[in-house]
């Protein structure tokens, strides 16, 4: 008998573990899937918390309910990956083989990483890429009277790059309903030259920002932060002050990737583009937040992997070349406040543009325009993800290679 | 795409001024760039930079500010002064590679 380990069942390792219990024969192959917690977090709904849109109970669930029954749960940390041995070595020094490995670990903040940040804490700097840093800012906003209110993203790439919009245009939305938007400034602080990463999209977006009298403060190279005087400093001396301070810090890979001498400087795992392939070792593959790729890091992205991991590691098991066939295709809705949203599709090499989706001319959700329809998506979202993605159930109409039929370029929307 | 005539050469550069091709680069080049954004006169440093950034694009690297800072050459800081406002863009443009996209 031959062994598949999963190493993760987030959102990535999860659909794997779906997939190939489907796939693999059962008489020759065993899959095992290993995680470090319980419960399963629908990291999209961590967003919606600081509003009270939503609560914690609807973004949890165990994580055994959405995992096949042919595949067997450790519950353990990894604490050691030895590819040179195919072994892992869990927390407490048990030791587990494998034939190919899976590593699903995703992506998690480290605010160790922005110096001057320990001291405010949770006490005037929040964060809501985690359960309890959107929890206690849903706290804290509800003494909210007014004054300086920033956004800030310390480095790139970060998982879900549009979040920290969404939550700027969601934050405006909150304060008008509230009736403190006009003693609240908001600013939103960013690495990047503009409001986004892909050109076309940054340009509507950095209008929406406009719109809604959000300022934006580009190209911010983050040196620390001074809790006590509350000022976010650059490294060439531009400084924001703020009252409070809700910051993406630093994304990475998780310690035992970069203990196990597996990943870069950030500890993602350096992954072949298109096969999701480890460049380190044949019989280890990676998929979703954790790999190195130059893709977006969501969970539409870790969707459209699996279905193309799968594949290449059944090529794989079968001696057969691997399919080049990951394109980056992402897609991803974007609230932007008063109940609508955009949805942007792209992938390595075509931009996010205008159009309808997922089919031409009929749509019914239109691509980088504000709908209302685009935020029912987005909530229908979270039903989708339970019920259909985590289960790797097919979506119907939407192809993990990226179609571009009812897509227009900027250019060819205008005319 | 378009041309442009510099250090006695006519190269390939892309609407933002990058090099197209990275080996069309000559020292006098980076020379004339560097004027042509306000740099302060190149240092050993600036160069040493440069060469970094050409051998890991070589390689094909992904560049970042972060890689650069852990480079041993300088740090994040050091950068921003020898390459102010926007150092990785800058100095990506006097080395004659790509403008780093290190974000999706
Ligand atoms: C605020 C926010 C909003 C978002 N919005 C969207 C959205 O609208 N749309 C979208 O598509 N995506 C969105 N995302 C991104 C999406 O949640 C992630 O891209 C997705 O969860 C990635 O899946 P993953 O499996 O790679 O990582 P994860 O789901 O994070 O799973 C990684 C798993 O690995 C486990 N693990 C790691 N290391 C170890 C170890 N050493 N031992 C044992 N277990 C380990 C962890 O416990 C975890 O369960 C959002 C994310 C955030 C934070």
């Amino acid at each position: 008998m031959k062994k598949l380990v999963i190493l993760g069942a987030g959102s990535a390792g999860t659909m794997m573990a779906n997939h190939l219990a489907k796939t693999l024969p059962k008489s020759d192959w065993a899959i095992t899937i290993i995680d470090q917690y319980e419960n399963h977090y629908y990291q999209p709904g961590f967003l919606f918390i600081p509003f009270g849109t939503y609560k914690e109970k609807d973004v949890v669930k165990p994580k055994r309910k959405f995992i096949p029954k042919s595949v067997e749960f450790i519950l353990a940390q990894v604490s050691k990956i030895m590819p040179e041995k195919n072994m892992l070595e869990l927390k407490g020094g048990q030791t587990i083989n494998y034939d190919i490995l899976v590593l699903a670990t995703g992506t998690k903040i480290d605010p160790s990483e922005l110096p001057g940040a320990q001291e405010g804490w949770h006490k005037d700097i929040f964060d809501f890429y985690t359960l309890e840093g959107a929890v206690a800012l849903h706290q804290r906003l509800q003494s909210w009277k007014g004054g300086k209110l920033v956004v800030h993203i310390q480095e790139m790439p970060i998982k879900c790059p549009v979040a920290p919009l969404e939550f700027s245009f969601l934050m405006d939305s909150w304060l008008r309903k509230k009736g403190l938007r006009d003693q609240t400034e908001l600013i939103y602080v960013t690495p990047l030259s503009g409001a986004f990463t892909k050109p076309t999209c940054s340009v509507a977006l950095t209008h929406l920002l406009t719109e809604k009298d959000i300022k934006l403060v580009p190209d911010f190279g983050t040196e620390r932060v001074d809790s006590t005087a509350k000022k976010l400093h650059s490294f060439d001396e531009i400084e924001v002050p703020y009252d409070l301070l809700v910051t993406i810090p630093t994304n990475k890979g998780d310690e035992v990737i970069g203990r196990s001498g597996l990943g870069d400087d950030l500890n993602f795992i350096p992954t072949n583009k298109h096969t999701l392939q480890s460049n380190a070792f044949p019989n280890i593959f990676a998929l979703g937040d954790a790999t190195n790729v130059p893709a977006s890091k969501a969970g539409s992205v870790a969707h459209f992997q699996a279905e193309i991991l799968t594949e290449n590691i059944l090529h794989f098991i079968k001696g057969q070349p691997l399919k080049p066939d990951f394109d980056g295709h992402a897609n991803c809705f974007i609230e932007s406040g008063n109940g609508k949203a955009l949805l942007i599709d792209f992938n390595y090499t075509t931009e996010p543009g205008f159009g309808t989706f997922p089919f031409p001319a009929l749509g019914p959700m239109q691509l980088l325009k504000e709908t209302r329809l685009n935020h029912w998506g987005k909530l229908m979202f979270k039903w989708i993800y339970w019920y259909m993605l985590l289960k790797a159930r097919p979506i119907p109409f939407i192809t993990a290679k990226m179609s571009l039929m009812g897509k227009k370029t900027a250019k060819e929307a205008k005319k | 795409m378009s041309t442009k005539n510099i250090a006695g050469k006519t190269i390939e550069v892309n609407e933002e001024g990058y090099l197209l091709n990275m080996a069309d680069w000559t020292k006098e080049i980076a020379l004339e760039l560097a004027k042509e954004i306000n740099l302060p006169p190149l240092t050993d440093k600036h160069w040493q930079v440069i060469d970094y950034l050409r051998k890991n694009q070589a390689e094909g690297v992904a560049l970042s500010l972060r890689k650069v800072g852990n480079s041993g050459i300088v740090d994040v800081k050091e950068l921003y002064a020898l390459f102010p406002g926007g150092p990785l863009k800058k100095s990506a443009l006097v080395a004659g590679i790509p403008k780093p996209a290190s974000c999706v």
